[in-house]
């Protein structure tokens, strides 16, 4: 893999993003110890594996809502976050960076919606003020998307007025709407109550399946790893240990570290039973 | 240019420590007043007859959306003239405000009186329910209630808003010029006009201020820490 | 009674200036006070100190000093404002604004820092994600946000800052209080001329912290009351 001093990366069946060696400190504590992992067009991704894993760290660095130390990451070719200057990191300037974030699109543990937008501003904000797209198109297809998560009937109610799960949903369109090349999920169903946990899933796995987006998500869900996942990665102490197909890495777990990991959830065996995702 | 002549102000550095002790004072005394006419003032609020917490809503309205200087005015000028000469009101009124100093002081108490209250008024309403259920069915009354229990118990919990205020009266003395007050501002108001040395007057006032209302503050807030005790 | 009626064209005069002054006052400090706020919470570390020390220094002392510190320094060191030198009938206006937006917007700084300090981070998070840059993010997401926080205490500011230009006639500047003194002078009648300077005081400030409320209302974005 050559990288020229643009910052970007001549492999001809490249990768839609591209971690390679990535070192990531947290003041002295080291977050990130050698990341390397390659994500293709179109794939869906869950990242599994207990906190202070550096999971969560690994994917903000992505969109660089973290910063990293050492190696690189690459979205769709373009290097995020710096510009190569012979062999060195500098820091790329805002308006570069801005633009690769307009690529990837993020889902958020806490929702993060926009307070004093309806959930249809909510949506149409990033197409309408980044992307520069025509109002009305931008409006048409923000209820399209409010309609595909189920809240065609919610879309000028303004997120006090909406429960957990719908936010979250909301919060999906916002993100489907910016039409990224990767859509990144932090945790999204951690800090929902469980009955809520559901009718997000069923919206994610219907993007998963319908959209053909590259999903990179970061979860506690087995179940929906298990069952959406084309590629599961298990990550801990900040590398990544295992990956595979989720019958290989649920059924048979070649490391110890997966094994204890897997054990947690399931009692007394190390596999995951197979189950569907409840639809609402 | 200008060049600076410190001598001017260290000669007569007596008239800047002077007139800043007599802010401080003038500051003390308002504050004890205020919080006098603060603290009766919030109960008569509390207490919900509307008969009386009428009169004191008016008040608190009024001086709080007017100007100190124009209170200040108001008393140091309207006072002498507002009863007839050599009626017992006004044989009492000069007795009780006989110079700037203390009309100033009355002005800036009312003032503080009414900024108070609304001090007051939040802390009363702040202080848990079950405290006062407790000094009830110990059978307190409502006056035992108010001075053992909610007083108490309401001027821990503003103290922080206490001494901002004591702080901002501090500063409002500087007001005290306007009817020739021998407080900080009036010292240096002495040394700019009467030698022309306005750099050096004004910013060691300014100074002056900066310092004390810093001491002030800090000092409050160690004695907050000492005092406060958990929720 | 009549003695108001009989000099109102004078006290008019007088109430013209001060609306005049505190609308440019409140406008220019708000303006100036925002960024001063942006730079207390966003800025690097010189620009945090600068601002800090500025903010504190103003705080810490009465505005009158800093009145009479303007109004008689500036001319000491030869200053002038668009091209008056300073205090001379020509420039006091604009030497009042100065005084007073140097002093108001140290306050309003204050507040706006505190409210942006308050948005959650997960806010710019968001906003960065869809790929907002750092005015963009602070017009469209922080400070949007940041109102109802802002609000009340700039409210207060504002209704300070009217009772404030009362003090410029310590400097011999013509203000409904200056007319106010002059007339009650002239006549002999306090009482009368001053309650009714106090009412003017009153109706502007007391509007000024109703409108405050009112729009605080408006900044409701959903919430049930």
């Amino acid at each position: 893999m050559t990288s020229t001093t643009a910052g970007r990366s001549s492999d001809t069946d490249r990768a839609m993003v591209k971690i390679a060696g990535v070192h990531k400190f947290f003041g002295d504590l080291h977050v990130l110890r050698g990341v390397d992992l390659d994500i293709a067009t179109g794939e869906v991704v869950c990242v599994i594996g207990p906190s202070g894993s550096g999971k969560t760290t690994l994917l903000r660095c992505i969109n660089f809502l973290e910063t990293y130390q050492q190696g690189r990451i690459y979205v769709d070719g373009k290097l995020v976050g710096y510009r190569e200057v012979r062999g060195h990191l500098k820091p790329a300037r805002e308006r570069d960076i801005a633009r690769v974030r307009a690529e990837t699109a993020m889902v958020f543990q806490s929702f993060n919606l926009f307070p004093h937008m309806t959930a249809l501003k909510n949506v149409t904000f990033g197409p309408m003020k980044v992307l520069r797209e025509p109002k009305a198109d931008v409006e048409r297809r923000g209820r399209e998307l409010l309609d595909r998560v189920g809240l065609a009937d919610k879309a000028d109610a303004y997120p006090a007025q909406l429960s957990g799960g719908q936010q979250q949903r909301v919060a999906i369109a916002r993100a489907v709407a910016m039409n990224p090349k990767v859509m990144l999920f932090d945790e999204v169903t951690s800090a929902l109550d469980p009955e809520l946990v559901g009718e997000v899933l069923a919206a994610m796995k219907r993007l998963a399946e319908t959209h053909g987006v590259t999903m990179i998500v970061v979860t506690h869900e087995m179940t929906f790893a298990r069952d959406v996942a084309d590629r599961v990665v298990f990550m801990d102490q900040g590398v990544v240990v295992e990956q595979g197909p989720p019958d290989e890495v649920f059924t048979s777990p070649k490391s110890d570290r997966l094994r204890t990991f897997l054990a947690r959830f399931s009692g007394s065996h190390a596999a995951i039973p197979v189950d569907t995702v409840a639809t609402t | 240019m200008y060049d600076l002549r410190w001598e001017y102000i260290t000669n007569h550095f007596d008239w800047f420590i002077d007139g800043l002790l007599l802010g401080l004072k003038m500051a003390v005394i308002a504050l004890a007043i205020g919080s006098v006419i603060g603290l009766v003032c919030a109960f008569i609020r509390a207490s919900g007859k509307r008969w009386a917490s009428l009169p004191v809503t008016i008040y608190v309205e009024i001086i709080r959306n007017v100007p100190l200087l124009l209170i200040v005015f108001l008393l140091y000028f309207g006072l002498p003239q507002a009863f007839a000469p050599r009626s017992a009101a006004h044989e009492w009124t000069l007795r009780l405000l006989p110079d700037a100093e203390r009309t100033f002081i009355v002005a800036l108490a009312i003032y503080a009186g009414a900024y108070l209250t609304e001090i007051f008024t939040a802390g009363i309403l702040s202080v848990g329910r079950r405290y006062l259920d407790a000094g009830r069915s110990l059978g307190l009354s409502r006056l035992a209630l108010a001075r053992y229990i909610t007083t108490p118990i309401m001027l821990r919990a503003v103290l922080p808003s206490l001494s901002n205020t004591f702080i901002s009266l501090f500063k409002d003395t500087s007001i005290a010029v306007a009817i020739a007050t021998p407080e900080l501002t009036m010292a240096a108001r002495k040394v700019s006009t009467n030698y022309f040395r306005v750099i050096e007057a004004w910013t060691t006032a300014g100074a002056l201020y900066l310092v004390t209302s810093y001491a002030i503050a800090i000092s409050l807030r160690m004695v907050e820490r000492r005092i406060k005790w958990s929720a | 009674m009549q003695v108001v009626l009989d000099n109102a064209d004078l006290m008019w005069i007088g109430l013209k200036l001060t609306l005049k002054l505190s609308i440019v006052i409140i406008a220019l400090s708000t303006l100036v006070g925002t960024f001063v706020g942006i730079g207390l919470v966003y800025g690097n570390w010189l620009v945090r100190s600068v601002l800090r020390l500025y903010v504190d220094i103003i705080r810490g002392i009465p505005l009158l000093v800093l009145i009479f510190l303007i109004f008689y320094g500036l001319p000491a060191l030869h200053v002038s404002i668009l091209g008056h030198p300073v205090n001379t009938n020509i420039a006091r206006f604009e030497t009042a604004t100065l005084a007073f937006t140097l002093f108001a917007a140290a306050h309003v700084g204050e507040i706006v820092r505190g409210a942006l300090a308050a948005v959650p981070a997960g806010q710019t998070d968001a906003a960065k994600a869809i790929g907002l840059t750092f005015w963009p993010r602070l017009r469209h997401v922080l400070l949007p946000q940041s109102m109802p926080v802002i609000l009340p205490p700039w409210t207060n500011t504002a209704a300070e800052l009217v009772k404030g230009t009362s003090l410029v006639t310590l400097v011999s500047m013509s203000d409904l209080m200056f007319a106010t003194r002059k007339i009650a002078e002239r006549t002999g009648e306090v009482v009368p001329l001053y309650a009714a300077a106090a009412v003017v005081y009153f109706v502007i400030c007391f509007s000024i912290s109703r409108a405050g409320v009112w729009v605080s209302g408006r900044y409701r974005y959903g919430v049930a009351r």
